[in-house]
């Protein structure tokens, strides 16, 4: 979600096989550089591999371009990379959030196959995406601080993990802005 | 239109592909039902859109069946199905109101529309309903039902095509469920219920298709029950 | 390590066997995005005018409530896209670079047929699982074309297309007030009261109506023609949360030790 000259990336904890849970401490936010994450839900075997890849990928992009790549770029490889498998997918929905050169945020959402939701408020995926979606869609204002951004990103993830048996077991929030990353721990229902 | 299904070829007949025609006799026209209930109050929202697979044959039909002056009955799900429990609902609360020589509570419907659903148990009205009003002492209480008459009295409900998008926000606005000791819990007042309803459905209007048009509010108090219309996107 | 090389091109197939053996027990596969979608277009006196909703859909859930479905080609042709999301972007994406390399082979401008050419190849290649259903249009060295590209790769050419959930709705209007020769203004007039008759009575499509002009020396955007469904209220009063509770807060400062260089310039692809 994004704010004024900022933007957050939450996710829950929990990891289960169904309704087995097997972890509570598995965000699914990854760090890319200092003003880009890449969320990656879905099944955790292909969080893991396309993390080790994007992160391969990216080492290989900033020693040839001697630069750190902009969040457009970025999703627009993360989308090819799923594209390229579109006869066999991974099981996962990407979202790229980041900040761009001129410190203005940058949020996007992807299905499974690839397909790019670049949207200027808010994106929102994984089991609970509905949930998440009518909260956003009620509680999200524009141009909103860091604290406010803080807020509201952490009460629509807790009341709406509240509504989903898959998800759950606690919260994270990462806010980038051009200060740094800001990362919350978040007390939830452990249930 | 009524959908009749493809055909099924069934295993172990004679060559293995023996047409079996299916028939399915329940179909979904989408409509969400909310309520909030209050002090000395009750609100029962819902909205218009009759749907039928992408396409909207009509734009304004009511889901809501007022009992009497203190009880209403909404309803999302199967329209006819819909007609024909608020049919029954109606012929037996006349009934309850002629043997009985009064007016039918809150909890006197609340039990009765659970026995009318279980009734059909294995072959179930598809329908899923909410029952608001106000109970003896005049406070506010809704009931949420599944299809076969299981049911809660709470102070929040929402049940049909927008549920997913709305109860989280009802959890967090009206039971302070993310709270761990309730502080600061707000007491919402008429306004602030009806407001809430219609900015959780422009919400769910935004991102659930099926939700669209006209949002009537009716509005449960000691002097009587109001309506309101409200207007959502018709896109 | 296959999947560090660099590749050749064309799709993977690594992950085909391993999730067939996963769906089979069981596991739910996400499900694609999907534009349900009216796209029309309609040749008028000077050109092409291509129109399209802003609504993408996964089952009943609007999954972007304003993507846009008209797809650069070439600077004379542009593409509307329905059908599963990924397969528009990235098979008009495709043809679209295709087509540039072609431009700076030979120096020319390129035609509408090539890139029919290229997409009903394309798509028959693949039998219809490339889902892309795709309104075509442009002005060439021999005038404006318009086309329908079907996802199994059949192709019509028309003075008015439609495509996409809605097309029933829009047809209808095209069938009823089209007429030869239209100016510009009736061409943009026809083709906003198609997609809003898609946007309103097809619940697959929704949000604004975005048109594309092309004519024989400019090619026009029109994002936002006709914006009549942005949200139309907020609760004035803003809103109280519980207490968030925090149980841990750290912040991470960038290193400034290192100069780190953002990405400034684009890369160079036309000619020039």
């Amino acid at each position: 979600m994004s704010g004024d000259g900022c933007v957050a990336i939450a996710s829950d904890t929990r990891l289960g096989q169904q309704y087995q849970t097997i972890a509570m401490d598995v965000p699914r936010m990854f760090k890319m550089h200092d003003r880009l994450f890449l969320g990656l839900t879905g099944l955790y075997t292909d969080t893991q591999t396309l993390y080790n890849l994007f992160k391969f990928k990216l080492s290989m992009y900033k020693m040839r371009e001697g630069r750190e790549i902009s969040p457009e770029t970025f999703a627009n490889l993360v989308s090819s990379t799923l594209y390229e498998k579109r006869f066999g997918p991974y099981f996962t929905e990407p979202i790229v959030v980041g900040l761009d050169k001129d410190n203005k945020p940058y949020l996007c959402g992807m299905d499974l196959l690839g397909a790019l939701a670049c949207e200027p408020d808010f994106v929102t995926l994984g089991t609970s995406t509905e949930m998440l979606l009518g909260a956003c869609e009620t509680f999200y204002r524009e141009n909103m601080n860091e604290d406010q951004l803080f807020e509201v990103v952490s009460q629509t993830l807790m009341m709406a993990t509240d509504r989903d048996c898959l998800s759950g077991w606690g919260g994270v929030v990462h806010i980038i802005s051009k200060e740094g990353i800001t990362t919350k721990t978040i007390k939830t229902r452990q249930d | 239109m009524m959908d009749f299904g493809t055909p099924v070829l069934e295993p172990g007949s004679a060559n293995g592909t023996k047409q079996v025609p299916q028939f399915n006799p329940y179909q979904d026209n989408g409509g969400t039902v909310a309520s909030i209930a209050g002090d000395d109050y009750v609100i029962v929202a819902a909205d218009t859109r009759f749907t039928l697979g992408y396409s909207i044959p009509t734009r304004k039909i009511s889901r809501v069946l007022k009992i009497n002056d203190k009880v209403m009955l909404g309803t999302a799900g199967m329209q006819a199905d819909t007609c024909a429990l608020h049919k029954v609902i109606s012929t037996r609360m006349r009934m309850y109101e002629h043997d009985n020589n009064k007016r039918m509570t809150f909890n006197a419907v609340s039990q009765m529309l659970s026995t009318v659903l279980y009734y059909k148990r294995f072959f179930p009205y598809y329908t899923f309903n909410i029952v608001a009003g106000l109970d003896d002492k005049g406070e506010g209480w809704v009931c949420g039902y599944d299809a076969i008459g299981s049911f809660e009295q709470r102070k929040i409900v929402c049940n049909g095509a927008g549920t997913k998008l709305m109860q989280p926000v009802f959890d967090n606005q009206v039971d302070w469920a993310q709270s761990w000791d309730g502080a600061g819990k707000p007491n919402l007042s008429l306004e602030q219920a009806t407001d809430l309803m219609k900015d959780a459905f422009t919400s769910a209007a935004e991102r659930e298709i099926t939700v669209g048009d006209t949002l009537q509010i009716y509005k449960i108090t000691k002097d009587g029950i109001q309506l309101e219309e409200f207007e959502l996107k018709k896109d | 390590m296959e999947s560090m090389s660099e590749r050749s091109g064309g799709f993977s197939f690594d992950n085909v066997a391993r999730n067939h053996v996963l769906e089979e027990k069981g596991m739910k596969m996400p499900k694609a995005a999907k534009t349900g979608t009216t796209i029309v277009g309609v040749v008028y006196k000077d050109g092409v005018v291509l129109g399209a909703d802003t609504r993408a859909t996964s089952e009943t859930t609007v999954f972007e409530k304003y993507c846009e479905k008209i797809h650069y080609i070439a600077p004379n042709i542009y593409c509307c896209g329905a059908g599963t999301a990924a397969d528009t972007e990235h098979t008009t994406a495709m043809i679209a670079s295709k087509l540039e390399l072609h431009r700076l082979d030979t120096g020319r401008q390129s035609r509408v047929t090539t890139c029919l050419t290229m997409l009903k190849r394309h798509l028959f290649q693949y039998q219809g699982h490339v889902s892309a259903a795709l309104v075509l249009g442009g002005v060439d060295l021999h005038g404006p074309h318009l086309y329908t590209v079907y996802p199994h790769g059949s192709t019509d050419a028309l003075p008015f297309v439609t495509m996409g959930s809605g097309s029933l709705a829009a047809m209808a209007v095209f069938e009823s007030k089209y007429k030869d020769d239209m100016t510009l203004e009736e061409g943009k007039q026809i083709v906003y009261e198609a997609i809003s008759a898609g946007i309103y009575n097809d619940m697959g499509s929704g949000g604004n109506v975005n048109l594309c002009v092309i004519t024989k020396d400019k090619t026009e955007m029109l994002k936002g023609y006709a914006k009549e469904n942005m949200r139309p209220w907020r609760k004035s009063t803003p809103y109280t949360f519980p207490k968030t509770e925090v149980l841990t807060s750290k912040i991470d400062k960038p290193r400034t030790d290192i100069s780190v260089v953002v990405e400034s310039e684009k890369m160079e692809v036309s000619a020039s």
